[in-house]
């Protein structure tokens, strides 16, 4: 009785995004990027880039941080929730490479950095570590596929690769990340103060991490919900815990940076760059404030608020580096058109569907694992005389 | 000897015969409705602006060190060593990285074409290497766009300084902006005022990321043994703990 409408109401939504996504795809297969964007000689990157592919990318960062948690630290408590991050990244990396396809001019040349090769161009890098760790996410995830279907010999096979694979995933995530960032270098007199650095790469990679952390509990709480399971709230508190401490980094980088390079007083200029700086910052301080008070950590709808505001303080800073912070620099304005938001908002819808279904099909939830639980053997140990 | 171009602003009496040669020589039409348009696009790589009473002359820089072709993957855009900056698009993606790095905005695109294509001027390059001046130089009937080597060419703008100085402003654009480029402006008052981007850095851009990618083989090697290291030290304390922690059956060591 209260689901039902619910899902009704969001089908049409989802029904209408996709009608409005695919008229777009007509307008931009048909009429180019001219009949689709409001791009311009001045302005040639808009909510495609800033938002499918930086916001993409990063919000996918759960996949290595979670990885280089479980596996790499080997702090195993957080297993449990691995697998539905791995997804998401795949997810969000295949969903990337979509949004690239609308948004390069020739899509169809897609591979050509592959074999035409710029090894001073950013954007080089990018394309090769974008490539090389999709297809690692896509063996981390695997396993996933051959479980389900029972497939115990090359499970095997990619249980032996898997240690050199999951280090090779973090470093490539490590270098593509802060290059998202670094694309940026090349721009010192157009990008807007407040945004430019020289350690953009630094500060990308770092909010990486942040979102990465808060995608993890916004899907934890959101798949309990969906799939009536118990919230691993354990877990996510002191993942929200090491939240906070990556939001302080970060915000007091931001603020040393800002600070070093003698640009805190251009705050005081009444600029929609100002305004605009101000919100993403305060939606990152506000929840760091919030996630080091135990109540707050404890309370899962505080908690899922907190991921919320972190994943929008990061989409903000994405789009500001991305679009808004570049207007005055190009002596343009940008908006984006409807066409545009109608490809990104299905590109998003997109990617909810599809990890429904595949959490619906495939074991992604359950704490499935061919090592032994550390909590296991605290157990036994905790029963001395049982065991014997 | 590198190639450049001298456009004296003092000069150019506006007629745009630049224009018209230079839409020649791209095979693009040419008519008085896209000469009423002051500014560059695919479909006119370069344009006569007016300020005023003035005039300045909008093409590519062909930058001594280009930030284009340094940020383009896949090596579309290349410096040659004549001077011109030469675009090969068979191989280019549309990537639009040039247009964004660009710091005097010159790169346009076919917006509307279904098979885009990035469009600036290249110098003549064919041209000149065939030992002809570029055709804007040769079209221009008051000798306010000249031709040559890029030394000869800066000697030519100091003379031309020195030897009039109240009827220009005692500088020369090209030199010092982004480190210089294959394009010189010379003109009567400050640059700003003819359109020119005065707020350009003086040193080449390329320098700005490379100073970040050329870290990527230390970051990789270095965070290889960083990590490999880790791996190491915390699995084998998960290792220990298994083996002396329960006496359960568990003896396989973890893969």
């Amino acid at each position: 009785m209260r689901k039902l409408p619910g899902i009704t109401v969001w089908r049409a939504v989802f029904a209408a995004i996709l009608a409005a996504g695919l008229y777009a795809t007509y307008l931009r297969v048909f009429y180019g990027l001219g009949g689709s964007t409001n791009l311009s000689d001045k302005f040639p990157w808009g909510l495609w880039i800033a938002f499918d592919v930086m916001c993409g990318v990063g919000l996918a960062a759960g996949g290595f941080t979670l990885v280089a948690m479980v596996h790499i630290f080997s702090i195993e408590k957080y297993k449990p929730i691995l697998r539905p991050a791995i997804l998401t990244a795949f997810l969000g990396y295949s969903l990337v490479v979509v949004g690239l396809l609308y948004d390069l001019g020739r899509p169809d040349r897609l591979w050509h950095p592959l074999v035409m090769w710029n090894p001073h161009s950013v954007m080089f890098e990018v394309a090769w570590c974008v490539t090389l760790y999709t297809t690692v996410l896509f063996l981390e995830f695997l396993p996933v596929v051959l479980e389900r279907f029972g497939l115990h010999k090359p499970l095997e096979w990619i249980h032996r690769i898997s240690v050199p694979m999951m280090i090779l995933g973090v470093l490539l995530s490590t270098l593509h990340q802060s290059s998202l960032g670094t694309l940026f270098l090349i721009l010192p007199e157009k990008l807007y103060p407040l945004w430019y650095s020289p350690i953009l790469p630094l500060l990308f990679f770092i909010s990486a991490i942040a979102v990465g952390l808060a995608m993890t509990i916004f899907e934890s709480w959101h798949s309990s919900r969906s799939f009536g399971r118990a919230l691993e709230l354990p877990l996510l508190m002191s993942m929200g815990r090491v939240l906070a401490v990556v939001l302080s980094v970060y915000l007091w980088i931001r603020f040393l940076d800002l600070s070093h390079r003698h640009a805190l007083a251009i705050l005081a200029r009444n600029r929609i760059e100002t305004w605009l700086f101000l919100l993403e910052i305060a939606l990152m301080v506000v929840p760091t404030v919030l996630l080091y008070q135990a109540r707050i950590r404890s309370s899962p709808g505080w908690l899922y608020a907190c991921a919320v505001m972190v994943v929008f303080g990061f989409i903000a800073n994405r789009l500001n580096v991305g679009t808004t912070g570049l207007e005055a620099g190009s002596g343009t304005h940008y908006i984006p058109r409807w066409s545009e938001v109608a490809v990104t908002l299905s590109i998003v819808a997109a990617g909810f569907a599809i990890f429904r279904l595949i959490a619906q099909y495939f074991p992604i939830f359950e704490a499935h694992s061919p090592q032994p639980e550390p909590v296991e053997i605290e157990e036994t140990e905790a029963d001395p005389v049982g065991a014997r | 000897m590198s190639k450049a171009i001298l456009y004296d602003s003092t000069l150019c009496i506006g007629c745009k015969a630049c224009e018209g040669a230079c839409a020649e020589r791209w095979g693009l039409p040419y008519n008085d409705k896209i000469a009423a348009e002051e500014k560059i696009s695919a479909h006119k790589l370069t344009a006569i602006e007016t300020h005023g009473d003035r005039f300045c002359r909008r093409l590519c820089m062909n930058c001594v060190e280009p930030a284009c072709a340094s940020v383009c993957p896949v090596g579309a855009l290349q410096k040659t060593a004549l001077g011109p900056v030469t675009y090969d698009a068979g191989k280019c993606m549309g990537c639009r990285y040039c247009m964004q790095a660009c710091p005097f905005q010159v790169p346009t695109y076919e917006w509307s074409s279904r098979l885009p294509r990035m469009r600036k001027c290249n110098m003549c390059y064919e041209r000149q290497s065939a030992g002809k001046p570029t055709a804007c130089a040769e079209a221009c009937p008051v000798g306010a766009t000249i031709n040559g080597d890029r030394e000869e060419l800066i000697r030519e703008a100091h003379r031309r300084l020195a030897g009039k100085p109240d009827q220009y402003y005692g500088k020369i654009y090209g030199i010092g902006e982004v480190g210089g480029t294959s394009v010189f402006y010379l003109s009567a008052v400050p640059f700003e005022q003819i359109g020119l981007r005065t707020n350009v850095p003086q040193e080449p851009l390329p320098e700005t990321t490379w100073r970040v990618l050329e870290l990527v083989p230390d970051i990789v090697s270095t965070g290889t043994v960083l990590l490999g290291g880790i791996y190491w030290i915390t699995n084998r304390r998960a290792e220990v703990a298994r083996n002396e922690g329960p006496r359960t059956h568990r003896k396989e060591p973890r893969h």
